[in-house]
């Protein structure tokens, strides 16, 4: 042990009979394509298999070899799984961010790192922890080729004697991240032990971060949003998915080629019970979304903010002439092509209307990953039922990175195909017209080609409640309100919101998708830290349901939580409700690539409601009505 | 007065669909009759026909034929997608898409391209006047160089030949017709219903109002005296027990993926449709020299179409029950299982 380290490990004496037991975040900094995406998902797991609650946060650049890469896990034994806004523990790895990534930790944070980048020398109020992990790899890793990728391991078996993680578990976890790769299990097994040997004779535990065994996430599973979206829509029974590959939404089309080339091909036959086309382009994908969907199957795609805009004119389409279809927004970051590998909620305004005309569209909004699952299922019924496009309001945060989760529910309802006509209901009605609203409730009854019903002919141009072309004024005026009556007709069966009201609370919450696991912890923080109680509303689809405007009515003030410039929603609530109570609504706002953290909203939130931020924000987080800085 | 009916027991009056609001002596017309004559004469059951197209006089044309099948006019240039997604859902159905030159080349050659690289079992024709109709006359990118427009403009960019495009990209039956030529249209639509596969199907289709005149390459008169036929073509369906007998060496026999027959006559040069190098020299050779080659430019009968390459099961997919499509609790479980 250095000298330097020695005298950091005196001045903070003191810290070291202070512990922080399963409650600090951990930063692994590396570059991409090093093969560290195995290393952390292992040190994930482990954590997890000790039971402390968990989530894994990937930030990473739009780039595949060379770039630095950051991926930090949070431990939390209260069950937090936002990001973290300050970093405890740092794995440096990259010389070419080391230093500044030292630079910006919080006083009495720790840091392992590769022994020749000297980052003991920048700072005397952190713990250093060197390992020469070059020297360390060769023994184990003969082969000079793979030791790029073994080397990371390393840290993994440093961090397990350092933190007090079970080596049986991670071993358990790289097990499970490697599967049947003999070779590859040992060498990495051999680079843990090399770790974890190195830490046991170098270094005396200065630091106070530890993980201890609890019991509270026993039985939970890791998953990314986009592999929970997928087994939902395998289980909502898809038959016919086209996609075009676009960060961050790629992974839910191939998880769910996955999934469905094992659950979905005929045992007698070997034959899919399902299509899956990479098309040329997002329209494409659309399109055939679409007519598969015309033609009765249960059809989606998955995309980004740039495959959303290259649809408008096909939502349009699919919205007329009363198709339905499935569409996964994975949301990043806009305009343009923007940061394509970070995290935003930026397409909320632009996809609840997009295309031209009078067009509207539902929206539905998971938070976890266990929404992910559940909503996929309820957006092909949604789909059906309103015969509409459904977008399902991911972001890369919940897509593409790893959430603790309980597993999931087997679904206990049949699927809801909609007003599909039959015989029988011919019978009952009389006259059946493709656009004939015969229940009152704008939604009228459609038949599909090839089941012997009465054929129409579907068109984005102007129609009749016969589906006949008419650009008669009445027919157009009377078809469009008939559209606008299934929209409020919709209001009734999309997810309710989850609403946690506070008795005596003057402020309320309005948060939607990710931003919920930064809200959750905020509130806790405002009401240990402060006397403020705010209570919750978490939106879970537009159009909105009449709980909205009781919830402004029961608060004095409601700060709308959301990660996007523009107050995306707040916009949209507007457009709907009384000056009464849009006067009543601020803004919380953040849209630095990052997911949205509890403590830029506490204190954006303190600012506004008039206290003394002591705590500096890094960045700028709000624009809103009280000019929060 | 009974008509006369054909093999499934329907009338010809079947076939018909709505008035035509297209100008009177459209090209387009015509190929609708046609399509009527041949979807008739196959004994095609429309209620197992989808009919699709995109935006433009062309694509209006659905509407005139096959009232009694389904159809979907999507938006501009982006048929193939729509028709992709239907034929997905339930390969049971017969597609036939209806598209123009402005339609096809111009906003929706990306999709174009994509369709054909697919052999989507598809019919897919393009109504072809050179120019855009239903927004007065503008060039299409099929107009040839040195075609003249109404108001004196020429064009001077090089046309988008579509047949030598689609035989390129992996059509697997590519021809060429005139909207004026009905024996030879006839007999490439019936033989289009007999392939498994895509079918491109250019139809020169001349616009009486905007593209009619002197000095237009596309006019009736103009496509009638360069009308270039590669081989004269009957065609024999699976369900007519007829035997045609010809000379050795003078008649090309293939057979159709439903054991229907094409009888290629020679003309006056040796033409042979499957081989696909003759075929883009001799779509090069016919251009050069000014002129349209018509017929069935390429065929291949036998090359697996798309929903073959899926390995979809034979059922259509939009009807699979709920048990077929939704794996069961054991599935899910070992799902959960896989990621504790």
């Amino acid at each position: 042990m250095s000298p330097t380290d020695l005298a950091v490990q005196e001045e903070h004496a003191s810290q070291r009979k202070r512990r922080v037991v399963n409650d600090f975040s951990l930063q692994v900094a590396t570059v991409n394509g090093s093969g560290s995406q195995t290393a952390n998902l292992v040190l994930l797991r482990s954590i997890l298999l000790m039971g402390v609650p968990v989530s894994g946060k990937n930030m990473f650049p739009s780039n595949i070899a060379g770039l630095p890469t950051w991926y930090t896990i949070r431990a939390s034994k209260r069950g937090y799984i936002g990001r973290k806004k300050e970093v405890d523990f740092l794995v440096a790895m990259n010389s070419e961010t080391a230093k500044e990534d030292v630079l910006t930790l919080e006083p009495g944070a720790a840091v392992v790192y590769d022994e020749p980048l000297k980052l003991n020398a920048l700072r005397t109020d952190l713990t250093f922890y060197p390992v020469p992990f070059d020297k360390l790899v060769a023994p184990v890793c003969p082969d000079a080729k793979l030791r790029r990728l073994v080397r990371n391991m390393i840290y993994d078996g440093v961090l397990a004697r350092l933190l007090g993680i079970d080596m049986a578990l991670m071993e358990k976890a790289l097990a499970k991240q490697l599967g049947k790769k003999g070779k590859a299990v040992a060498l990495n097994q051999g680079a843990l032990k090399a770790g974890w040997d190195y830490a046991e004779a170098n270094f005396t535990k200065q630091d106070p971060f530890a993980i201890e065994p609890m019991t509270e996430a026993a039985g939970k599973i890791l998953i990314e949003g986009n592999a929970a979206a997928a087994i939902g829509c395998m289980m909502a029974g898809v038959t016919v998915v086209a996609w075009y590959p676009i960060t961050p939404s790629s992974s839910l089309c191939e998880s769910l080629i996955s999934y469905m080339k094992k659950y979905r091909v005929d045992k007698e036959t070997g034959k899919a019970t399902f299509a899956i086309v990479q098309a040329e382009d997002e329209i494409a994908s659309l399109g055939m979304v679409i007519g598969a969907s015309w033609a009765g199957a249960r059809a989606m795609t998955a995309t980004a903010g740039p495959g959303i805009s290259l649809m408008s004119e096909f939502a349009g389409l699919a919205y007329y002439a009363e198709s339905p279809a499935v569409i996964f927004d994975v949301q990043r970051v806009g305009p343009s092509t923007g940061l394509p590998t970070r995290t935003a909620q930026g397409d909320l305004l632009s996809t609840a209307f997009l295309s031209h005309g009078d067009t509207k569209h539902l929206m539905i909004i998971p938070s976890s990953v266990e929404e992910c699952y559940e909503m996929a299922q309820q957006a092909f019924d949604l789909a059906e039922q309103f015969q509409t496009p459904v977008f399902v309001m991911m972001d890369l945060d919940l897509g593409m990175n790893n959430w603790m989760s309980a597993g999931f529910a087997y679904p206990d309802k049949p699927i809801n195909r909609g007003k599909l006509l039959t015989d029988e209901v011919l019978k009952r009605i009389g006259e059946w017209g493709r656009y004939k609203d015969i229940d009152g409730d704008g939604i009228p009854y459609r038949t599909i080609p090839g089941d012997g019903m009465p054929v129409y002919f579907a068109r984005g141009s102007g129609h009749n409640a016969k589906g006949q072309y008419s650009e008669r004024p009445d027919d157009y005026v009377e078809n469009m309100d008939r559209l606008a009556r299934k929209f409020e007709t919709a209001r009734r069966h999309v997810p309710m919101p989850v609403i946690d009201a506070v008795p005596g609370a003057k402020i309320g919450f309005i948060g939607y998708g990710t931003s919920h696991w930064a809200i959750a912890e905020s509130r806790d923080q405002l009401r240990e830290e402060t006397d403020v109680k705010a209570s919750y509303f978490r939106l879970r689809a537009y159009p909105f349901t009449g709980e909205l405007a009781q919830f402004i009515d029961a608060h004095e003030r409601i700060y709308v939580i959301e990660q996007n410039r523009d107050a995306q929603l707040l916009q949209l609530m507007k457009l709907e409700l009384t000056p009464e109570r849009t006067a009543k609504l601020r803004s919380v706002l953040h849209y630095n690539g990052l997911p949205i953290d509890a403590r830029s909203i506490s204190d954006d939130v303190l600012a506004q409601e008039g206290y003394e931020v002591a705590r500096k924000t890094a960045v700028r987080v709000s624009a809103g009505s009280a000019g929060g800085e | 007065m009974a008509g006369k009916v054909n093999r499934i027991g329907l009338e010809s009056i079947v076939y018909k669909g709505g008035k035509t609001t297209l100008c009177a002596g459209c090209g387009h017309n015509a190929i609708s009759e046609r399509v009527i004559d041949a979807f008739f004469e196959m004994g095609v059951d429309p209620r197992h026909v989808i009919k699709l197209s995109g935006i433009g006089c062309s694509s209006k044309s659905p509407a005139y034929f096959l009232g009694g099948s389904h159809g979907f006019n999507a938006v501009h240039g982006r048929m193939p997608s729509v028709g992709t997604g239907a034929m997905l859902a339930n390969g049971k159905l017969i597609a036939i898409g209806v598209s123009g030159d402005g339609d096809t080349g111009a906003i929706g050659i990306g999709q174009f391209v994509h369709l054909m690289r697919r052999n989507l079992p598809i019919i897919y024709i393009i109504e072809d006047n050179g120019c855009y109709g239903l927004t007065k006359g503008q060039f299409s990118p099929t107009a040839d160089v040195g075609s003249k427009l109404k108001t004196g403009i020429v064009n001077d960019l090089p046309p988008i030949d579509t047949c030598a495009l689609a035989v390129e990209l992996g059509a697997t039956f590519v021809a060429r017709s005139f909207s004026g030529d009905k024996k030879q249209l006839l007999a490439l639509l019936k033989a289009a219903l007999a392939h498994r596969g895509t079918v491109m199907l250019d139809v020169l289709s001349p616009c009486v109002t905007f593209n009619d005149h002197e000095g237009s390459t596309k006019s009736y008169a103009y496509v009638k005296d360069h009308d270039d036929p590669v081989e004269e073509v009957s065609f024999v369906p699976f369900f007519e027990d007829i035997s045609v007998d010809y000379e050795p060496g003078t008649t090309q026999e293939v057979t159709m993926h439903d054991g229907s027959k094409l009888y290629l006559k020679k003309l006056e040069e040796d033409y042979d449709p499957t081989d696909k190098i003759a075929a883009l020299r001799r779509l090069h050779e016919t251009a050069r020299r000014g002129e349209f080659a018509t017929g069935l430019i390429y065929i291949e009968p036998d090359r697996d179409d798309f929903l073959s390459l899926l390995n979809v099961v034979d059922e259509p997919l939009a009807t699979l029950p709920l048990d077929r499509v939704r794996p069961g609790p054991e599935a899910l479980e070992e799902i959960m299982e896989s990621l504790r």
